[in-house]
């Protein structure tokens, strides 16, 4: 039976893959904090992964390949993290707010 | 797969289901609400799902990893900075017409790029799964490519975290001391 056989087709996890993605670049685009698009940047992050992983796991001949590019990921977007994090509460601290709108010194 | 039941099959959908729903619906909560912890919340939920999806990807140790790192640590440290900044949207200043439009953009904009690339994933000339594989993709497998093909890549990334976590120090240690801005 075909759906019983579902996780076991590449089609699903693409098209969640691109859901996620989809729902990353409304976030950043419709979050009005810095914090906000932080998260939605991590979804974006978690929708190359999961396409990343569904491709290693159904087309790659080397099944550890596609496994450490998404350790990697994870471990630059913990980097990633904890620099955007500082950067923002060293924002928060210079201008008690950390909404883009208001932070609009650099404007050409 | 050997079926012992007759409804293991179903039980595997159910959980398939499960975490599928669970990263579904946790993006949507991260990136729908208006308070920013919930959208921490849901960025765990989102996490726990994929984790899932990738024990279904015949990977239990980047599942672990997904745990470890995002719910354990990632989050963990945006809700250190949500309590310490105070990143609730306040309510927004500009006219409710402009909101409204730029919403509509931005939900077309997600859709277009979304449904473009789902359609190009399920139409694509994808290629026959291999007929053999290198090796089983076991954890053993994985560290042994991890210290002989990948090592540079492997020490870079050490180097990345040091910088990162060095650097962050510097930047949120800095700066002039808390003084009352503009409000």
């Amino acid at each position: 039976m075909k759906l019983l056989q579902i996780h076991q087709q590449p089609a699903i996890y693409l098209v969640l893959a691109a859901l996620l993605l989809a729902i990353g670049i409304y976030g950043l685009l419709r979050r009005r904090t810095l914090i906000g698009m932080l998260i939605a940047g991590e979804i974006i992050f978690a929708a190359a992964s999961l396409n990343l992983m569904a491709a290693n796991r159904f087309f790659a001949p080397d099944p550890a390949a596609g496994q450490i590019f998404v350790l990697f990921i994870m471990g630059i977007a913990a980097a990633e993290v904890a620099v955007a994090l500082s950067i923002i509460i060293a924002v928060y601290r210079n201008y008690r707010s950390i909404t883009p709108a208001e932070l609009n010194e650099l404007k050409g | 797969m050997t079926t012992t039941l007759p409804f293991t099959d179903w039980l595997v959908l159910a959980i398939f289901a499960l975490a599928v729903g669970l990263t579904l619906a946790g993006a949507l909560i991260a990136v729908l609400t208006t308070r920013i912890i919930r959208g921490v919340a849901g960025l765990m939920i989102c996490c726990i799902g994929l984790a899932g999806l990738y024990y279904f990807l015949n990977s239990p140790f980047l599942a672990l990893m997904e745990i470890l790192i995002y719910v354990g640590a990632v989050c963990v440290t945006i809700v250190f900075a949500v309590m310490m900044a105070e990143p609730d949207e306040s309510p927004s200043t500009q006219p409710v017409r402009s909101g409204h439009w730029w919403g509509a953009v931005a939900i077309l904009i997600a859709l277009l790029i979304g449904g473009g690339l789902a359609r190009l994933a399920l139409a694509g000339p994808w290629p026959d799964a291999p007929i053999e594989r290198v090796n089983d993709g076991s954890v053993a497998a994985l560290g042994a490519s991890l210290l002989t093909t990948y090592s540079l890549a492997f020490e870079a990334i050490s180097l990345v975290l040091l910088v990162a976590i060095l650097g962050a120090l510097v930047i949120a240690r800095g700066g002039p001391p808390p003084h009352p801005g503009p409000p």
